[in-house]
């Protein structure tokens, strides 16, 4: 089993989970913004700011070598939109990869990954603002699976990746909206992540104005999504940006956090809680009883905590301008700027055939 | 003095918008961010907008007429044209990034209609950035035939990302043209030639046409003389250099 990890500093770096060693270190000539392991463990793909996806192979997975420093090789690319997320199919047949222009792409993963991935199988069309986050919902009886993608549009979607064709929307920001009984101000319902249980139908999604998850439940038979259950974090203000799910063990941990706080002495925060109870193979969505963990009954419990975020507990306040950077990171990154058009001509005034003669 | 005349930047006798009128820097920026309308998905296309007698809006969902033929920076409309005549029953359009000129070739074809009932109703032009749309306009296989004649050269190594031809873009390219649907490309800069040539030969997903299947090709004699840009370097005896390729199944 591999571990990939990526950020900033412009490197990709894979570790074993066995030795925890990282066993490679890739280097990117830009920002890497999404990054994906296909389900053999034989090639690591990552993407950046500028819409290219590269590829590079691993040496088998025991590598107990120090880091060999691989160069990767461009697999596709969405012309100069980021990429958002990248996923591998469950039957490893092909790499999704999803932009900040609304569109997600289907593409044949080849047998020469190096060679690059030419065959497009199809693109998923639908997103009425940039896609933020992939999933695919995979069960033993149905192993092709469904892409489930989430967005700006407040929408969480179903495909079949086939076809290209969008099979349901569901509108979570308005299910969202229809919860809170004061109004919220402005709209900050874009999914900001999105997390399918293994071997179970349900998709949590995490929404930026949303303290908690929203539970969504598909049905594989009329693919269909349907509202299952909010789970709500309370006595704290916390809302998750980032959600994994456990292999075994039905427990779907949640992260929130950010670095660069502004409004805090704090240079980094992160915060981690987890939600347990979720029962595999378990088609009847109302069997589920998600609970939401107190710190202390957390696997790892204290320790973990205070390894993973500093300390136990974290100041209200902290959390507060984590939820606030986080918010004007997604905007600044991915929400398009509109101009007014005297505000466009005015940018262009240094253009020859824009000045006016004198 | 000032004079007001409505439409003087239409040609009264020919009903033809006037060129000079239409003036527009040769390039434009393919990086910037759109402000022109994209459609959310082919069956967005709005047909009864662009081919109003062939598609008229009531039964636009059964309509089984497709675009066909896509001129990929069309300019002022010159190869439309003449392909309009050649393949009447052929819907086809023009993918232009300059608003200009696109509203230059909107008002040619407008004129054209007016002067020759029942012509011309099968070409169009849509300002968009085909360098990030192409999937949004068409679906899978849907293009017969692709058309870029002259395209910009980006000289500079750092710019060479933005050619309208590239090893990634020709990807998309594949996915909307159908197996056997043709690629024509055609330009003046010998460097630009060789690089066209190379990315359409080292992709897995085109094969070059043969020299009979070439000759036999009316549309190939076009690529160098139905374009303005075209007369124009036949005018300086410039030469050209043409690469004409076929979309593929991949060897597995």
């Amino acid at each position: 089993m591999l571990f990939v990890s990526a950020g900033d500093d412009k490197l990709v770096k894979v570790w074993s989970t066995q030795s925890w060693r990282c066993i490679s270190t890739v280097c990117s000539e830009k920002r890497v913004s999404a990054i994906a392991v296909s389900n053999d463990g034989l090639h690591v793909c990552f993407a950046d700011k500028f819409g290219v996806v590269w590829v590079v192979d691993l040496p088998g997975v025991d590598g107990n070598e120090a880091s060999l420093n691989k160069k990767a090789v461009p697999l596709l690319a969405h012309y100069c939109s980021i990429i958002t997320g990248l996923e591998f199919s469950p039957d490893g047949r092909f790499i999704v990869s999803a932009d900040r222009d609304f569109k997600i792409r289907v593409t044949v993963f080849p047998k020469k990954p190096l060679d690059g991935a030419h065959e497009i199988q199809s693109f998923c069309l639908g997103h009425t603002e940039f896609v933020s986050c992939l999933a695919f919902i995979s069960t033993s009886d149905c192993l092709q699976g469904f892409l489930v993608s989430g967005g700006g549009d407040s929408t969480v979607r179903l495909w079949d990746i086939i076809s290209g064709s969008l099979l349901d929307s569901c509108e979570v920001g308005a299910k969202v909206g229809d919860l809170k009984s004061d109004a919220t101000e402005g709209n900050c319902s874009t999914v900001t992540d999105i997390c399918t249980i293994p071997d179970c139908t349900l998709i949590a999604v995490a929404i930026q104005s949303l303290q908690g998850i929203m539970l969504l439940s598909c049905d594989l038979q009329s693919q269909t999504l349907s509202l299952a259950k909010v789970v709500s974090i309370v006595g704290e203000n916390f809302i998750p940006t980032s959600l994994g799910s456990s292999i075994s063990g039905g427990l779907l941990w949640m992260v929130t956090g950010g670095s660069k706080l502004l409004s805090s002495d704090l240079s980094s925060l992160s915060r981690v809680k987890v939600i347990s109870g979720f029962k595999k193979n378990s088609p009847d969505s109302s069997e589920q009883e998600p609970v939401v963990l107190a710190d202390s009954e957390i696997p790892g419990g204290a320790k973990l905590l205070e390894k993973l975020q500093g300390s136990v507990s974290i100041d209200e306040k902290v959390l507060l301008a984590a939820a606030d950077a986080v918010k004007t990171a997604m905007c600044n990154l991915l929400i398009k700027k509109q101009y007014s058009v005297e505000k466009r001509e005015f940018r262009k005034r240094t253009r020859n055939d824009k000045k006016t003669r004198q | 003095m000032m004079e007001s005349k409505p439409n003087q930047t239409i040609n009264k006798t020919t009903g033809l918008p006037r060129k000079r009128f239409y003036r527009a820097r040769a390039h434009s920026n393919p990086l910037s961010d759109s402000h022109f309308p994209v459609p959310l998905s082919p069956s967005h296309v709005d047909y009864s907008l662009h081919y109003p007698q062939l598609v008229p809006s009531a039964d636009q969902t059964d309509s089984s007429k497709k675009i066909q033929f896509a001129d990929i920076g069309c300019g002022f409309g010159g190869l439309l044209i003449s392909l309009s005549t050649l393949f009447p029953e052929t819907l086809m359009i023009g993918m232009e990034l300059r608003d200009k000129v696109t509203e230059y070739v909107k008002e040619r074809i407008l004129g054209l209609r007016v002067a020759n009932p029942g012509r011309y109703q099968n070409i169009s032009v849509v300002r968009t950035n085909s360098m990030k749309y192409i999937p949004n306009y068409f679906e899978k296989g849907q293009l017969t035939k692709m058309f870029f004649l002259f395209p910009d050269p980006h000289f500079k190594e750092k710019n060479h990302r933005r050619r309208v031809i590239s090893p990634h873009l020709l990807d998309e390219y594949a996915y909307v043209l159908e197996v056997g649907g043709i690629i024509y490309t055609i330009t003046d800069v010998e460097e630009l030639g060789d690089w066209m040539k190379s990315c359409l030969e080292n992709h897995p997903m085109f094969e070059a046409l043969s020299e009979e299947e070439l000759e036999d090709d009316h549309v190939v004699k076009l690529l160098s003389t139905a374009t303005e840009e075209g007369q124009k370097v036949a005018r300086n005896e410039g030469q050209t250099f043409q690469a004409v390729y076929r979309q593929i199944v991949p060897a597995s």
